[in-house]
């Protein structure tokens, strides 16, 4: 189990390996991978040419690895890393990774889903979109609430 | 009894400051009652009132606002999360 909050890109092919490396006890691997979108800006004919994540040092790396801990008390988990960048980053870029290893497929779904939902509303960081008229905070959706919502059963 | 306060992203752009070490009085002993105490000093700090969607933290945890605040506690007010 384990976070890394960084400027620098990663490596997703060895990142993934490492999740299962000198193990025979897993059997399934699910990594998610969370990139910047060129989005269109509303009323603009101009898209999103850059962003800059912001986080809470000390209480980003406290909160994913909660997160991490929570997941590991619904599923059988064999290993976890995420990994979540910060400072500017342009479209196209990787922002999050999240890989999960299991003995079998479901736990690794299943958890990797709910450590990027929980991520979503629990762990503190911000985005701010670079716009023709400066920048631009963006808004918490309610989509991702009700997403972390579903798993609190 | 004393307290750091940080303030994050849109809401440290709008305050204008990202930390602050405060002196409370006795009545301000819980997260609501510091953001109301915080929200009376006016202009942009109502961006802290009641109602405004902010978020708070207890020395890295996230908290409600009938949470208690303690002496030396590092306490963080920001918006909801956007982070993934």
């Amino acid at each position: 189990m384990s976070v890394s909050v960084q400027e620098a890109d990663f490596d997703v092919g060895a990142e993934t390996a490492a999740l299962s490396a000198g193990r025979l006890d897993v059997g399934a691997v699910v990594t998610f991978v969370g990139l910047v979108r060129a989005d269109k800006l509303s009323g603009a004919g101009s898209e999103v040419s850059a962003m800059t994540l912001e986080h809470y040092p000390g209480m980003t790396e406290k909160s994913l690895e909660a997160i991490i801990a929570e997941a590991g008390g619904r599923w059988q988990l064999q290993g976890v890393r995420v990994i979540h960048r910060f400072g500017r980053l342009l479209p196209g870029e990787r922002i999050v990774f999240v890989g999960v290893a299991s003995a079998h497929r479901g736990d690794a779904f299943a958890a990797c889903e709910f450590i990027m939902d929980y991520l979503k509303t629990r762990a503190p960081f911000w985005k701010k979109e670079d716009t023709p008229e400066g920048g631009r905070w963006v808004d918490a959706r309610e989509a991702d609430d009700s997403a972390a919502a579903r798993w609190m059963t | 009894m004393s307290v750091k306060v940080l303030y994050f992203a849109s809401l440290r752009e709008t305050l204008g400051y990202s930390h602050e070490t405060l002196t409370l009085p006795e009545s301000v002993s819980t997260i609501g009652a510091l953001r109301g105490h915080l929200a009376r000093r006016g202009g942009a700090w109502e961006a802290l009132g009641e109602g405004r969607n902010v978020r708070a933290a207890i020395n890295q945890e996230m908290v409600g606002p009938e949470s208690a605040v303690a002496d030396r506690d590092e306490i963080a007010f920001f918006p909801p999360v956007t982070g993934g």
